[in-house]
């Protein structure tokens, strides 16, 4: 590509010629060569991006319109919006479906709030100046780089139905006996909430850290002036903290709520090996996993994959909606 | 907070935390002593949680038992990871850097637009086209590149590069273009090395992604002989009897090379976090 380089390298020691002036006219023809290697440089990526997001995402439309089945010696027909009518009303596959949304909503609804406001209280604890805090930034920060399928073991151990697991052993040993063993996996009614705690206890320093920075962009002086006006600590935290760092938690709020809605190692693993009440805790993305790949059923997976971008893009546009507010002030 | 503190609020300060702290790591503790406990006395109450009877049993039989074409091989698992991540991270690194520069730094028709369709499929997390990208490549499966092709250019990549690229004064890139040099030189030799952060931070968040990945693993994998280590962890575990110290010692393997570099990189870490929430 070199022979595309712009002009041919000016004699050594010539002062660079063109005037303030001349810019204007160069500027057309800067303007072609940088068309070409502004293509040439995005080229790659964005030839993946096309075949790895933009493809997939239009062929998963295509699909959901059809009756594809993997393995299956028939071709595939088209089946209009039947996959979806499908997925709504007929008892078989919207049973399970609107099981996944409902449990999909109800995980976000717990974890949006309670997490974000956890990894808030963690945030302003350690936005001290302490010896060592960097370390106990650390500690907390520590489970997100955990991948979910080791936290599901982890957990799967710690919840484990016998008596012998710790949260019952623990239990059992505060309640001087009281407390029988409990399966908190496998009961329909601890099964998402303990899908809820290990995913809360695995992302909150992810949110903490983002807090932490917002907090940090907060002026001092802003507490000092407080201070001489004799605000109490809440009325600080109520009129300077939350205030200064409202863009944030918003951004993060929104963002949890998204990547709550694509909840699936954690479900997966401990469905498929350590007795989770399946049907509690089914999500959208087990759902179209399952069906993909357990019932080779591509088209009807396909719709569930259209439904869950629907939902994210829509959690998205609040999202962006909500911060582009939350930046004005 | 610019409060002055009393020794004996400092002394509340650290009580607060530790206790705090203790309990959060809790199932870090759990897995760590475990992974040195015989698997009988793992799960075993309150006691399972002591570190009575320390030994490297676990490790060795995990490195030992993996270890035909039966089982798979422990450190081929932990090879494709790592080869997986390395192509990943480095490739992402390169073709995503240059897109942002390209999209971001060089004027041409159609850039913004090109540019807007980058951003709108950033939209489009993962999980929404696994299952279409699954039937298109079923004929694929169980090859290593499939597993790593995919995950290279990512728009979220792009716009982080992007937009710690428009924040550079654009008088540095004029300086250089009157020194002669056309956009691919003076990306590279000036862009790129005062970019470090930014892409310590993209470095960290795709390395910490493609390590956990196992959703498109779950779907594209079955042959024990290209299995990353978190789908290997959840196909050990699922296997009865669950043989629990070397469940445990194997997880701290698997995330024992993101300790590592967590460890080394922490700072870094950390801003990488803070700074994917910089919005623009």
């Amino acid at each position: 590509m070199t022979t595309v380089n712009p002009a041919p390298a000016t004699p050594a020691g010539r002062k660079p010629t063109p005037p303030p002036t001349s810019a204007k006219h160069s500027r057309p023809r800067r303007g072609n060569r940088e068309w070409l290697h502004g293509l040439l440089m995005s080229a790659p990526a964005l030839g993946g991006l096309i075949a790895f997001v933009g493809v997939p995402f239009v062929y998963a439309v295509v699909l959901s319109f059809y009756n594809v089945r993997l393995g299956s010696p028939l071709e595939p027909t088209f089946f209009g919006i039947e996959q979806y009518r499908r997925l709504f009303t007929d008892p078989d596959m919207s049973g399970p479906f609107l099981r996944a949304l409902v449990n999909n909503l109800t995980f976000a609804v717990v974890v949006v709030p309670v997490q974000t406001g956890l990894a808030l209280g963690l945030a302003i604890l350690l936005n001290r100046k302490l010896k060592a805090i960097g370390l106990f930034r650390s500690l907390f920060f520590l489970p997100v780089v955990f991948p979910m399928a080791l936290v599901a073991v982890i957990w799967r151990l710690i919840l484990a139905r016998s008596g012998d697991g710790l949260l019952n052993s623990t239990l059992d040993t505060v309640s001087f006996g009281h407390w029988g063993a409990f399966d908190w996996l496998g009961d329909g009614l601890t099964a998402m909430a303990s899908i809820i705690v290990l995913s809360i206890w695995q992302g909150v320093g992810f949110q903490m850290v983002i807090l932490l920075a917002g907090l940090q962009q907060i002026p001092g002086e802003l507490y000092e002036a407080a201070e001489l006006d004799r605000a109490s600590r809440w009325q600080q935290f109520r009129h300077v903290t939350l205030p200064g760092i409202r863009g944030t938690l918003v951004f993060v709020a929104m963002l949890t709520s998204v990547l709550s809605f694509r909840v699936f190692d954690q479900v997966y693993v401990l469905v498929k090996g350590g007795g989770l009440d399946e049907d509690a805790t089914r999500t959208v993305m087990y759902q179209a996993v399952t069906t993909a790949f357990d019932q080779n059923n591509i088209g009807q997976a396909s719709a569930i994959t259209v439904v869950f971008f629907l939902i994210v893009v829509a959690l998205t546009l609040i999202q962006r909606r909500a911060v582009g507010t939350g930046n004005e002030d | 907070m610019a409060q002055t503190r009393t020794p004996l609020r400092r002394l509340l300060d650290y009580a607060v935390l530790s206790v705090l702290a203790f309990i959060f790591v809790l199932p870090v503790l759990y897995l760590i002593v475990g992974s040195f406990k015989p698997s009988d006395q793992v799960l075993d109450g309150l006691s399972g949680f002591l570190p009575t009877h320390l030994s490297l049993d676990n490790y060795t039989a995990v490195l030992d038992s993996f270890n035909s074409d039966a089982t798979g091989y422990f450190w081929r698992f932990m090879g494709i990871s790592l080869l997986l991540s390395t192509v990943v991270v480095l490739g992402g690194m390169i073709i995503n850097s240059m897109a942002a520069y390209g999209l971001a730094r060089l004027r041409w028709k159609g850039q913004r637009a090109v540019f807007g369709i980058v951003l709108l499929l950033m939209l489009v997390p993962f999980e929404a086209v696994a299952v279409p990208l699954f039937y298109m490549f079923n004929d694929q499966r169980n090859t290593i590149y499939i597993q790593a092709i995919p995950f290279i250019a990512n728009a979220f990549s792009i716009y982080q590069f992007a937009t710690f690229f428009r924040a550079i004064p654009p008088s540095i890139e004029e300086a250089a273009r009157i020194d002669g040099a056309g956009p691919w030189r003076t990306f590279f030799a000036i862009i790129v090395p005062m970019s470090k952060p930014v892409f310590a931070s993209v470095a960290i968040l795709t390395f910490l992604t493609q390590w956990g990945s196992f959703l498109w693993p779950v779907l594209m994998v079955s042959d024990p002989a290209v299995r990353p280590l978190p789908l290997e962890m959840s196909v050990f575990q699922g296997q009865m009897p669950v043989d629990w110290g070397q469940v445990l010692a194997f997880g701290v393997l698997l995330v024992l090379p993101v300790l590592i570099v967590f460890a080394f990189f922490q700072r870094w870490f950390v801003q990488g976090v803070a700074s994917s929430a910089v919005k623009g």
